[in-house]
């Protein structure tokens, strides 16, 4: 047997099992949440009922997408300020200097901080924080979720965007410099224009990564199963009500659950695509 | 390329008479495997592995939820369920064989506080109701200050904690408030999950005992050993004859006194003896009556027959007792040992 020909089937079979497990992953969602929709159609979208009790049995997404899409929003918006001086000051600003080396590592070291951990110290830190202010009765809710998510997304835009700005041309630089313009302008001017698509794409990614976050989630928000009625109304997200409802889910309410991982995973796939339709387009 | 695929294949057998190797060294222990709910977890947890280590079989006792230990014994998967809601007529005839349910112990629902100051708090059906449908807001509502007498209670909001995930403990609760409010009936029903009008989910017991110790203000319903261990204080409930019942060890049996059905599928939430703490309920193991199926041994049939026996026995139920779960009353363990006689393989009864 030829070496080559062995390593060329044996990566060809390891990437179509790949393939096949995503799909296998899609097909068995779809149809296992094909009661679910036959029975709501596209009103399953757009209900915002959550009833579980039997005889009255009602199901509807649209608090848990809600939840989803305000708290990975809300976590984005947070994250942007964070993310994006952290990664002008590594890439840049402080560029090949050691204080920039170790805020990399430890922007590195937050992503790989479990996500259970980061709900616990949301539970017993930054409840008591945000309930001290006087906003809040209990710190559950959309805000206490956003705050934590942004922080657990700021490692992903941040190491992304560095590197996106670390690739910006020194000529390009340099010729901004020979022209007399101070470090702060060539900042505004030179680098962030031409990385902005790949900035972009980078807090796309992100909030790819806060769209599907659980358990950190599930510890904050409140688990109430409405539409968020404030910023420190509690809520529920898709990935938090599929967490805590399947062990005693079955018959149409296990397919509700399951089209809403269905959902979830769409609404997850377009955004990276789009994140990366934005880095192949335009960097 | 070829030494790595001969060590590959060399590998696979090794780690195939591995397995192999473990096995002959425990033949002597069956190993049982069962699955459902996480009400009795503690009591089972510990009276399996006391078991096991007197010589009895190993019982791997997986804490799923009653709705995926009822789909397992459909499923046919484990050899025995176990579950806190009693299966249904319907659920019954959706079985491929007749089950039948042992009650193991009895588990209480308590109610839950943090408020500053307060102890002893006590409670009517009416104000639960109240307050769990959020038409009580505030603690200091004059409602609860006529069953206080003497107690100061502050000027706060009420927050409900309620369990986010399904649960038998929700199930447990909901019975009893849908037996003494036709309001709640109408509105939340009974289930393993609700659709709450307000308040904010805990996953898991430990979840729900986390948030209200840790919030001033709240006020919860979870299960007797986890308020417990946690040292919440716990409210005491007016039970079906007007008495205000502290939730004991003795008030959760008191419950059990009542007259007990062939199957013992029976909900004992509001029971009328006058000492009776009223959210109580047994939770049950569940097993196929007929117990060669698949391709299950005698052995192993038997082996789940004696351990559940054992279960009911004074031995585990002494276990249970120390883990706060109340023990079978003399009614319920005479009705559990006629069932589990009852059991057969191939048409025999095992216990003879």
């Amino acid at each position: 047997m030829n070496g080559d020909k062995v390593t060329k089937a044996l990566l060809f079979l390891s990437s179509l099992t790949i393939l096949l497990l995503s799909a296998g992953i899609v097909l068995s969602l779809t149809g296992g949440a094909i009661p679910a929709f036959r029975e709501y159609g596209l009103g399953f979208i757009t209900s915002t009922v959550w009833n579980p009790t039997s005889g009255s049995e009602e199901y509807g997404a649209l608090p848990f997408i809600a939840g989803t899409v305000i708290t990975s929003l809300l976590a984005l918006l947070l994250c942007i300020p964070m993310a994006f001086s952290t990664s002008l000051f590594i890439a840049e600003y402080f560029r090949g200097t050691r204080t920039a080396g170790i805020l990399r590592s430890l922007v590195d070291m937050l992503a790989g901080i479990p996500s259970i951990v980061y709900g616990f110290w949301g539970f017993y830190a930054l409840r008591p924080l945000l309930i001290s202010t006087g906003l809040t009765d209990q710190g559950f809710g959309i805000f206490t979720a956003s705050i934590v998510l942004a922080i657990m997304i700021v490692p992903y835009a941040t190491s992304l965007s560095a590197e996106i700005i670390a690739m910006v041309p020194s000529e390009l630089k340099e010729a901004a410099y020979s022209l007399g313009a101070t470090r702060r302008e060539v900042i505004f001017n030179v680098i962030i224009p031409s990385a902005r698509s790949g900035i972009v794409a980078s807090f796309i990614l992100a909030l790819g990564r806060a769209l599907g976050e659980t358990m950190a989630v599930t510890m904050l928000i409140g688990n109430a199963n409405i539409i968020p009625k404030g910023l420190f109304s509690p809520g529920n997200t898709m990935a938090s009500v599929i967490a805590n409802q399947f062990g005693e889910a079955d018959g149409l309410k296990l397919s509700a659950l399951i089209a809403i991982g269905l959902l979830l995973f769409a609404i997850t796939a377009l955004v990276n695509a789009a994140g990366k339709f934005i880095i192949r387009r335009f960097a | 390329m070829k030494k790595i695929i001969y060590l590959l294949v060399i590998a696979a057998m090794a780690a195939s008479c591995g397995g192999g190797g473990t096995k002959s060294a425990k033949e002597k222990q069956v190993t049982l495997s069962a699955a459902g709910a996480t009400f009795p977890q503690p009591f089972y947890n510990l009276a399996f592995k006391k078991y096991s280590e007197e010589g009895g079989a190993v019982i791997n006792y997986g804490s799923i939820g009653s709705g995926a230990g009822i789909k397992s014994l459909r499923d046919q998967v484990v050899d025995f369920g176990a579950t806190d809601g009693y299966l249904s007529d319907n659920e019954l005839a959706e079985m491929p064989g007749e089950v039948i349910h042992i009650p193991t112990c009895i588990g209480a629902v308590v109610i839950g506080y943090n408020l500053p100051g307060v102890t002893g708090l006590r409670l009517t059906p009416a104000l639960l109701e109240g307050i769990f449908l959020a038409d009580i807001a505030k603690w200091n509502d004059k409602r609860i200050a006529d069953e206080n007498p003497g107690v100061t209670l502050p000027d706060m909001n009420i927050t409900v904690v309620y369990r986010s995930d399904g649960s038998g403990t929700t199930y447990i609760f909901s019975d009893y408030m849908s037996k003494v409010s036709p309001k709640w009936n109408a509105q939340l029903g009974t289930g393993k999950a609700l659709n709450w009008p307000a308040g904010i989910g805990g996953k898991g017991n430990p979840g729900v005992a986390g948030t209200i110790s840790q919030s001033q203000g709240t006020i919860g319903y979870l299960g007797f050993e986890y308020a417990y261990a946690q040292k919440i204080p716990m409210a005491l409930i007016q039970n079906s004859a007007g008495n205000y019942v502290e939730p004991t060890l003795d008030s959760f049996s008191s419950a059990a006194t009542v007259e007990m059905p062939a199957d013992t599928r029976i909900m004992i939430t509001n029971s009328p003896n006058p000492e009776a703490y009223p959210i109580t309920s047994f939770t049950w193991a569940i097993l196929y009556k007929e117990q060669s199926y698949r391709d299950r041994t005698e052995e192993v049939a038997t082996a789940t027959v004696n351990a559940l026996k054992w279960l009911t026995g004074p031995d585990a139920q002494a276990i249970a007792t120390s883990v706060h779960y109340a023990k079978l009353p003399q009614n319920a363990s005479d009705q559990a040992s006629v069932l589990l006689r009852s059991i057969t393989f191939d048409g025999e009864p095992i216990l003879k």
